[in-house]
C-alpha cells in the first residue's frame, strides 16, 4: 500500500493513523453500548494508543548521530509543527489550563497570550538562525558561537535545571493518568508512564520523537476539540463553539452579579479538601492591573524562546525557510487548542451555575446536589465538594468547590456525554503529558551526552558509543525524574511556570545576543548565563521564604529579574574584555544569510 | 555598504516591525485591558476577553506567515535563499 520514500508518504501514513483513530473510537463507543465497564474503556484508551507510540518507536531506531539527534534534519514544515505543538502543550496545558480560566479568569489568560506570542520572537530572532548554525543542541550553539568549554557546560547547567523542573510535572501528569484510567497506585503508575516515554525515545533519539510527538498530536487535538463541540451543541450554545459563546460569556457576568461574590471565612474554607477552588473573580471581566497581567505575559514570551526543547524541534527542518515557516505552523496547531481552552471553562461554568439549565447545581438543594451520581464519583476523586455553609439548605456560588483538573475531566460526563469521551480525554492528557516528557528527556540527554560527554570529556568517542552513552543517560534522567515525581513536591502548573523562568533568567539573553550582537563575547555570555541563573534563583527563593519582592514580581516572573540582570551583566562584560575575535565575527555574518553551508558539519 | 550588509539592514527593519506589530498586541493593549473590556468586539464577547481567548494569538499566527514570507523575499532579492527543498 505504501511505496517509496517514508518522509513523501507521510500524509498518506498519518492520514490512515488518523483514520484508525476514529475508527476505534467508533468502536469503543459501540462496545460501551453493548455493556463494557467504563473502567475497561479507560484501559482499552491508554494501552491502545501507548502501543501504537510504542510501535512507532521501534520503527524509527536509529543509529546514526544526525538521526538520533534531529531526525536527519528532513521533517517537513507541517509535520514539525504538529511535533512542536505536542511537545509544547504539556500536561498542564491539556489538564490544567481550562480549569486556571475556570477560576482565575482575565489574570490567568496571560499565560495564553505569553505561551503563543513567545512564538513570535522564536520566528524572528532565533530559529532560523541556530537552523542556519546546524548545531545538534542549544548548548552546542552557545559553545560554538562564543567559544570554550565554560560556556558551554554553563549553558548545559541552565538548561538541566529549567528542564528538569519541567519534566517532574510532566512525569507527575502522566503517572495521575495512568493511576486513573489503569487503576493502580500512583507510585507505580509514576513508572508505567516513565516506561512509556522511554519506549519513544530510547531506541530512536529524536526521529522517534518527532514521529510519536505527530501521532500524538492527532491523538490530543482530537480529544480536546471533540468534546468541546459535542458539549456545545448539546447544551444548544452554538454549532461552533469559538464564534457563538457571546450569549453565554454575558449570561455567566449576569449571574454573577445576581449571586455576588460571597467571601468564605477563614474557618468554614478548612472544611474543604486541599486543592480546589470556588468561583471567586468574575469570568469575563479584567481583574487583575496591567502590569500583573503584562509581566505574566511577558516572562512566558521570553521563557518560550529560551526553552531548550522546543528550539531543538526547529534544528530538525530540512532548511532555514522551513524553520521559519514551521513556526508558523507550530503556532498554528497550538492556536486550535488554546482558542478552544477558554470555550471549554465558559461552558462548564454556565452548565454548573445556571440553574434554568438541567446541569445547573447552584440554588439546588444540597441533599439534591449531593444525591447526583457525577457529583458523588467526583467528590470521591476529591475533585468536588460542596457545604452548606450558611445552612439555608440551598448551594449557593460560595459553596461549590472544585479542582482545576475536574473542568476537563468532568464537564463531558456532567454535560451527559458517553463514557467513551471521558476515556478518549484520558488519552488525550497522556499523550500531552508523554509527548512533552519526551522531548524534555531528549533534550537534557542529549546535551549531557553531546555537550559534556562528547563535547568535553572524550571528543575522540565513536559514533556508537556516543549514542549508547546518550540511551544510557535519557534512562537515567527518565528515573531521576519519576522518582522525584513520586514525592509529589509541587502542583503541576506552578513547576511548569518557574521552568519558563529559569530558562529566561539564563539563556534568553545568551541566544539572542549571540545572533544580534556581533560584540557579545565569551567572557560576557557566561557572566550573563551564571548571574541571570543564580539571582533569578535567589530571587524565588527570597520571595518564597516571606521575601516582599519589588516591581510586582513575584515567584511566578522571577525570570524577569533574573533576564534583567543577565542583560546587564552581559553587556558590560562584554564591553570590558575584548571583542571576539575575526573568525567569531565572520562565524556570526555567515549565520546571518541563509543560503550556503551551515556553520557546523552535517555529522558533528 | 557590501551585498551582505545591504541584506543584514532589510532584515533588520523586518525584524524591527515584526517586534512592533508583537508588542502591540501582547503587551500595549493590556495596559488599556480595563477600558477595552467596556467595547463589544468581534462575535459580541467582551473586547479584551474577545484578545485574550483568540484575537492576539490568531495575530501571532499570522503575524509569523507574514514575517516568514517577507524575510524569504528579502533573502531572494539578494540571492541569499537556499535552493530547492522546502
Amino acid at each position: 500500500m505504501i511505496k517509496g520514500n517514508f518522509i513523501d508518504n507521510l500524509p498518506k501514513v498519518y492520514g490512515i493513523y488518523t483514520g484508525g483513530f476514529l475508527a476505534f473510537i467508533i468502536i469503543m463507543s459501540i462496545a460501551e453500548q453493548m455493556g463494557m465497564t467504563a473502567k475497561t474503556i479507560g484501559i482499552c484508551f491508554v494501552a491502545f494508543t501507548v502501543a501504537i507510540y510504542a510501535i512507532i518507536g521501534y520503527l524509527s531506531r536509529t543509529a546514526q548521530a544526525d538521526a538520533y539527534y534531529v531526525a536527519g534534519r528532513q521533517v517537513p514544515t507541517v509535520f514539525n509543527g504538529m511535533a512542536t505543538a505536542a511537545d509544547w502543550m504539556s500536561g498542564a496545558s491539556f489538564v490544567a489550563m481550562a480549569g486556571g480560566i475556570y477560576f482565575k479568569g482575565y489574570g490567568y489568560m496571560a499565560l495564553l497570550v505569553g505561551w503563543t506570542g513567545g512564538y513570535v520572537l522564536v520566528a524572528s530572532l532565533l530559529a532560523p538562525y541556530l537552523r542556519k548554525f546546524g548545531c545538534y543542541t542549544v548548548p552546542d550553539f552557545i559553545g560554538t558561537r562564543y567559544g570554550g568549554n565554560l560556556s558551554r557546560f554553563m549553558a548545559v547547567v541552565v538548561l538541566t535545571v529549567a528542564s528538569f523542573t519541567y519534566v517532574t510535572a510532566q512525569i507527575n501528569a502522566t503517572g495521575t493518568i495512568a493511576s486513573v484510567a489503569l487503576d493502580i497506585p500512583f507510585q507505580y503508575a509514576v513508572y508505567v508512564g516513565l516506561i512509556s516515554i522511554l519506549l519513544c525515545s530510547m531506541l530512536g533519539g529524536m526521529r522517534g520523537v518527532t514521529w510519536t510527538q505527530v501521532a500524538q498530536y492527532i491523538v490530543l487535538i482530537i480529544a480536546y476539540l471533540l468534546p468541546v463541540f459535542w458539549i456545545s451543541n448539546k447544551m444548544g450554545a452554538g454549532f461552533f463553539p469559538h464564534f457563538m459563546l457571546a450569549d453565554e460569556v454575558s449570561r455567566i457576568a449576569e449571574l454573577e452579579a445576581q449571586f455576588g461574590f460571597v467571601k468564605n471565612s477563614a474557618e468554614n474554607l478548612k472544611e474543604v479538601p486541599k486543592g480546589l477552588a470556588g468561583i471567586t473573580k468574575a469570568h469575563s471581566a479584567v481583574n487583575a492591573t496591567p502590569w500583573a497581567f503584562i509581566s505574566l505575559a511577558l516572562a512566558m514570551m521570553m521563557g518560550t524562546a529560551s526553552l531548550p526543547h522546543v528550539m531543538m524541534r526547529y534544528f530538525t527542518t530540512p532548511s532555514v525557510k522551513a524553520a521559519r515557516k514551521s513556526v508558523g505552523w507550530s503556532l498554528f496547531f497550538i492556536f486550535l487548542l488554546y482558542s478552544s481552552a477558554p470555550m471549554l471553562a465558559t461552558l462548564s461554568k454556565l452548565s454548573l451555575i445556571d440553574p434554568s439549565l438541567p446541569t445547573g447545581i447552584i440554588g439546588k438543594s444540597i441533599a439534591e446536589v449531593q444525591a447526583i451520581d457525577w457529583y458523588q464519583n467526583w467528590n470521591q476523586a476529591n475533585l468536588m465538594f460542596v457545604s452548606d455553609f450558611n445552612g439555608n439548605g440551598t448551594l449557593e456560588l460560595n459553596e461549590f468547590f472544585m479542582g482545576g483538573k475536574a473542568v476537563v475531566l468532568a464537564t463531558p460526563e456532567i454535560a451527559g456525554l458517553p463514557y467513551v469521551i471521558s476515556g478518549l480525554v484520558a488519552a488525550g492528557g497522556m499523550a500531552a503529558a508523554m509527548s512533552t516528557a519526551d522531548g524534555l528527556i531528549l533534550a537534557i540527554a542529549n546535551a549531557i551526552s553531546h555537550d559534556v560527554y562528547y563535547k568535553i570529556i572524550d571528543p575522540k568517542a565513536e559514533t556508537a558509543k556516543r549514542l549508547v552513552v546518550a540511551r544510557v543517560l535519557l534512562v537515567v534522567i527518565g528515573f531521576a525524574g519519576a522518582t522525584i515525581a513520586a514525592l509529589e513536591i509541587q502542583g503541576i502548573l506552578g513547576s511548569v511556570i518557574w521552568a519558563f523562568d529559569f530558562a529566561m533568567s539564563g539563556l534568553f539573553f545568551p541566544l539572542v545576543l549571540g545572533v544580534w550582537w556581533k560584540r557579545a563575547n565569551k567572557e560576557g555570555a557566561i557572566a550573563g548565563m551564571f548571574l541571570g541563573l543564580v539571582s533569578g534563583a535567589a530571587y524565588l527563593v527570597w520571595v518564597r521564604t516571606g521575601g516582599s519582592g519589588f516591581l510586582g514580581i513575584t515567584q511566578l516572573t522571577f525570570g524577569i529579574f533574573g533576564s534583567a540582570v543577565s542583560l546587564v551583566a552581559m553587556v558590560v562584560v562584554s564591553l570590558m574584555t575584548q571583542a571576539p575575535n575575526a573568525a567569531t565575527q565572520r562565524m556570526v555574518d555567515e549565520v546571518r544569510v541563509p543560503a550556503g553551508k551551515s556553520i557546523l558539519g552535517k555529522q558533528h | 555598504m557590501s551585498k551582505q550588509e545591504q541584506h543584514w539592514e532589510k532584515s533588520k527593519g523586518l525584524l524591527m516591525m515584526t517586534l512592533a506589530i508583537w508588542f502591540v498586541f501582547s503587551i500595549g493593549i493590556f495596559l488599556f485591558g480595563a477600558e477595552m473590556n467596556e467595547v463589544t468586539g468581534p462575535f459580541g464577547y467582551p473586547l479584551t476577553y474577545w484578545f485574550t481567548c483568540q484575537g492576539s494569538l490568531g495575530i501571532f499566527v499570522i503575524l509569523i506567515f507574514w514575517f516568514a514570507n517577507r524575510q524569504e523575499k528579502i533573502d531572494e532579492e539578494f540571492g541569499f535563499s537556499e535552493r530547492g527543498d522546502d
